[in-house]
């Protein structure tokens, strides 16, 4: 088991910053075209987070021309660039999925002030 | 065909590519393996090396085994395994090959091992027949079916698919790649599932048909 933990150990990135749920993210991630390399950003707020180790993953909502978009991202992955966590947000439970079913000023998650 | 090693199964995990593909891998403790006899074609009419996998206390074994062990002056193995090759020449007596001098990235290989065993199994687990319903008056559920024919031929043919011990029997996975070689740790990552349980002993060889 132990060798398994540590083949795991290894595929963890200690670069990124982990969101919390309620943050509103910036994730730059890497996409391939052909044999050009770009970084493409996806924007939104953490609703879920899933997972322990390198198998955690992070689902991040935003609205895209009126239509939800939700993508599960896996935290460990290589193809995760950068995540900027532009705003923390407070909230009290572990999964957003409420905010589903909100459009407008509904949907919207209260900014946490942290002290410093 | 020169590639081969002895391995154990420890377990599945899933790991990241380059290209952020997650993909599922069986890690494999493998090796090192002795080599205890090399047979020749001019010697045994056949070429094959002989080897043995993990160590074991000298009191385990037996005067006959201990005889053989120390002719070859390897130390007592657990695990012994005659591999077939085309040609057994490279190979000494007595040096450990590891993982690391036979695989590398990339390559194909058949794994080897006995699956999980399942006991005394029935037809729908067993061969995957489909079942009867459950409800709605029905009392064909589980069964096997149809023995046949009535007076003519008067007797059940051959190869009737019937309940019977399913698992615990030699099962080979063809070309599975390797995805990664640790050679200081003598493990092994190859891509997919192979069979057994864990801790269940396999025989990697360069794969037949790649």
């Amino acid at each position: 088991m132990d060798i398994l933990k540590s083949i795991e150990q290894e595929q963890l990135r200690t670069d990124l910053t982990k969101p919390d749920v309620g943050d509103f993210v910036k994730v730059h991630l890497n996409v391939i075209e052909g044999n050009r390399k770009r970084v493409q950003v996806f924007e939104g707020t953490v609703i879920a987070l899933q997972g322990t180790g390198h198998k955690e993953t992070f689902t991040v909502r935003r609205l895209s021309y009126g239509v939800g978009v939700e993508r599960v991202l896996p935290l460990h992955s290589p193809k995760i660039n950068k995540i900027e966590i532009m705003r923390k947000g407070r909230v009290r439970r572990a999964k957003l999925f409420y905010l589903r079913d909100r459009v407008g000023k509904a949907a919207r998650v209260k900014e946490k002030i942290v002290s410093k | 065909m020169k590639k081969f090693i002895l391995g154990k199964k420890i377990g599945m995990t899933q790991i990241f590519t380059e290209e952020g593909l997650s993909i599922p891998v069986t890690a494999v403790q493998a090796g090192p393996v002795s080599v205890l006899q090399v047979k020749t074609d001019e010697q045994d009419g056949y070429c094959a090396v002989k080897v043995g996998y993990e160590d074991i206390k000298e009191s385990k074994t037996n005067k006959p085994m201990k005889g053989s062990f120390d002719k070859s002056g390897v130390t007592p193995k657990r695990y012994l395994k005659e591999i077939r090759l085309e040609d057994s020449e490279g190979f000494e007596v007595g040096k450990d090959i590891n993982v690391g001098e036979m695989f590398s990235e990339g390559d194909v290989v058949d794994v080897t091992g006995v699956s999980k065993g399942k006991g005394f199994a029935g037809t729908v687990k067993r061969y995957k027949t489909s079942r009867g319903p459950e409800t709605h008056g029905s009392h064909y559920h589980r069964a096997p079916g149809s023995m046949g024919s009535a007076t003519d031929p008067g007797r059940v043919f051959k190869g009737k698919r019937l309940p019977g011990h399913m698992g615990s029997e030699k099962v080979t996975v063809q070309n599975l790649v390797i995805v990664k070689v640790y050679e200081d740790k003598n493990l092994l990552l190859v891509k997919g599932a192979v069979p057994g349980p864990k801790g269940g002993v396999l025989v990697i060889k360069e794969a037949v048909k790649a």
